[in-house]
């Protein structure tokens, strides 16, 4: 199937450059002293982290150690979330997101699979296209494609192509979380942010997202929070280490997995001495 | 506590073992009694009406005569069309009204509002749903009905239009409630998840939270539409009161609920009259008993889902 790469485009709004900029590439993203309070308490403190194009970025941590608060600090998702406050300075290829003025758009462009699959009370189809529609897409022949081509990429379409109009909601967790990433690449995006994506589903699913992923980070930066050590070695080029709101080390994957470790405290999260 | 005793205690029935059986009879009475009483109204009401059911006045003058004249000593009349077209038209005409007043409240407060606004609005609206309906007839009488006799320079300001207005501004507060109910059983990570991929708050109000809310606000109308049957005093006062099929908003109506509050206390027990009159009753009932269930049923699918 041909897919032309106009109908890409469309998604994006031409007036914005910044938009422009953030499609022009897989992203790069720069985090300098960032520090996350939810009222008086700091969840995240003076985080300093890299983050390179096609790399899938691992992070690990026990919980609390405020993983998911970086997330929502990427897509700026802090602003919906009450008491949640961020300081610092967060750059997507070069720019500083807190001057974006188009928030949606810089959202739109990173596609989140949160811990639990969320299928949206709607038909299959309309959960990936969703998406495209938001970004003002109604012609049915290009949905048909995008929402066709997702579900391949998300490895969901042949156990869903007969059952495209009944609801998202109703398939099983496995299904769902699939569905959630079939939903996340319609927004073409140039960042995938999975946040424990494999909590509430399979072992042979969480392999088959595994190998998805592993396809998907030539095209994209993804960045993998997870609990399951082992997945962050399997996967990451890098990992960051997280505890109670510090990133403790930044590592590549099999240097910090093969001992080559700056602080004590990785190495005995990592031997499974305490988390 | 040697090994005897720890036998002795644990096959003895003590004081707690009552007291559980006594409060779990006392819930079961409870419980029961709304049951019990429902059906004896229903049976009541059934047997009040059946001698006129099974009368001498045949059914198809009943529903399809628009006359309604009881006290005719001569040939009383017993036509409900006419009833039945001034409660259908106020109620629509209330419907017309109310649902998106009701609708706009509800996604305003669960969607767009927070803090202190929400917490006031949702207190007001409980505020609005507990005013007396006499008191709403009492401004359709004193407010709406010189109001409309000026503003559309007609002869009368009490119908369906004054009606229809009154009990939609009754109807909608509770509707608003029940719909914001709905609206509030929408679980927060679909709005997060639509959030994330970049919709505006309208958009995840549209997109995602009506969908998966429209049992349970389909439910919140269904129990409106329900309200506007069953109304009476608001209804007697603001309609005119007088038998007709209306051809305009500004022709008088009267509804079924009121011409039974109206007539009832003036008719000899028993007679062909009276027993007209719970023959009403019994379409009113069987009439709100089926808005009432599908509005339950709705909303029930909504949960399981």
């Amino acid at each position: 199937m041909v897919v032309a790469d106009s109908n890409v485009r469309t998604l994006s709004d031409p007036e914005s450059t910044w938009h422009q900029r953030f499609h022009s590439s897989p992203m790069k993203i720069e985090v300098n002293d960032l520090t996350i309070r939810y009222g008086d308490t700091t969840i995240l403190s003076g985080v300093n982290l890299n983050i390179r194009k096609n790399e899938i970025f691992g992070i690990i941590g026990p919980a609390n150690s405020g993983k998911t608060s970086l997330l929502k600090a990427l897509n700026r998702m802090d602003e919906f979330t009450p008491g949640m406050k961020v300081t610092g300075d967060i750059r997507v290829n070069g720019l500083d997101i807190r001057h974006v003025k188009n928030v949606y758009g810089l959202r739109r462009s990173i596609g989140v699979v949160f811990p639990l699959p969320v299928g949206l009370p709607l038909t299959v189809f309309e959960n990936v296209a969703l998406a495209p529609r938001l970004g003002g897409m109604n012609n049915r022949a290009e949905l048909n494609i995008i929402v066709e081509r997702c579900l391949r990429r998300a490895a969901l379409w042949d156990e869903v192509k007969d059952r495209l109009n009944s609801l998202g909601s109703l398939l099983s967790g496995g299904q769902q979380q699939r569905l959630t990433i079939a939903r996340a690449l319609s927004q073409e995006p140039d960042l995938l942010m999975l946040d424990e994506f494999s909590i509430a589903v399979d072992p042979v699913t969480t392999m088959r997202i595994e190998d998805i992923l592993k396809e998907l980070r030539k095209e994209m930066t993804i960045i993998l929070v997870t609990n399951l050590v082992q997945q962050a070695r399997r996967l990451a080029d890098r990992t960051a280490f997280f505890l109670n709101g510090e990133c403790v080390e930044i590592g590549v994957t099999e240097c910090l997995f093969t001992g080559q470790v700056q602080d004590q405290r990785t190495q005995d999260y990592l031997s499974g001495r305490f988390g | 506590m040697d090994a005897v005793e720890v036998h002795r205690h644990s096959f003895q029935r003590n004081r707690d073992w009552y007291i559980d059986q006594f409060v779990q009879h006392l819930v079961f009475l409870a419980g029961i009694s709304a049951i019990v009483l429902i059906i004896g109204i229903f049976f009541f009401i059934t047997k009040e009406g059946m001698a006129f059911l099974f009368g001498d006045v045949s059914m198809s003058e009943v529903f399809g005569s628009m006359f309604w004249e009881p006290s005719d000593e001569d040939a009383p009349d017993y036509g409900i069309l006419a009833l039945i077209a001034g409660t259908a038209s106020v109620s629509g005409l209330a419907m017309i009204v109310a649902i998106p007043f009701s609708l706009g409240a509800a996604i305003f407060i669960a969607e767009f509002s927070s803090g202190t606004t929400r917490e006031w609005l949702k207190v007001l609206i409980e505020l609005l749903a507990a005013i007396p309906s006499v008191v709403w007839g009492f401004i359709g009488l004193s407010i709406l009905n010189p109001l409309i006799i000026d503003l559309f320079d007609v002869p009368v300001g009490l119908n369906v239009l004054n009606a229809g207005l009154i009990l939609g501004l009754m109807a909608a507060p509770i509707m608003t409630s029940i719909a914001e109910d709905a609206l509030k059983a929408v679980p927060d990570r679909y709005r997060e998840a639509a959030e994330a991929m970049g919709a505006t708050r309208w958009q995840i109000t549209f997109r995602v939270v009506l969908p998966a809310a429209k049992n349970g606000l389909l439910g919140a109308v269904l129990l409106g539409v329900g309200r506007g049957f069953g109304e009476t005093m608001a209804v007697l006062m603001a309609t005119g009161h007088s038998v007709n099929i209306p051809g305009s908003v500004f022709d008088s109506v009267r509804a079924l609920t009121a011409t039974i509050a109206a007539e009832l206390g003036e008719t000899a027990r028993g007679s062909e009259h009276y027993g007209a009159l719970f023959a009403i009753g019994i379409f009113l009932f069987v009439i709100t008993f089926v808005i009432n269930l599908s509005a339950d049923l709705i909303v029930r699918g909504v949960k399981e889902s």
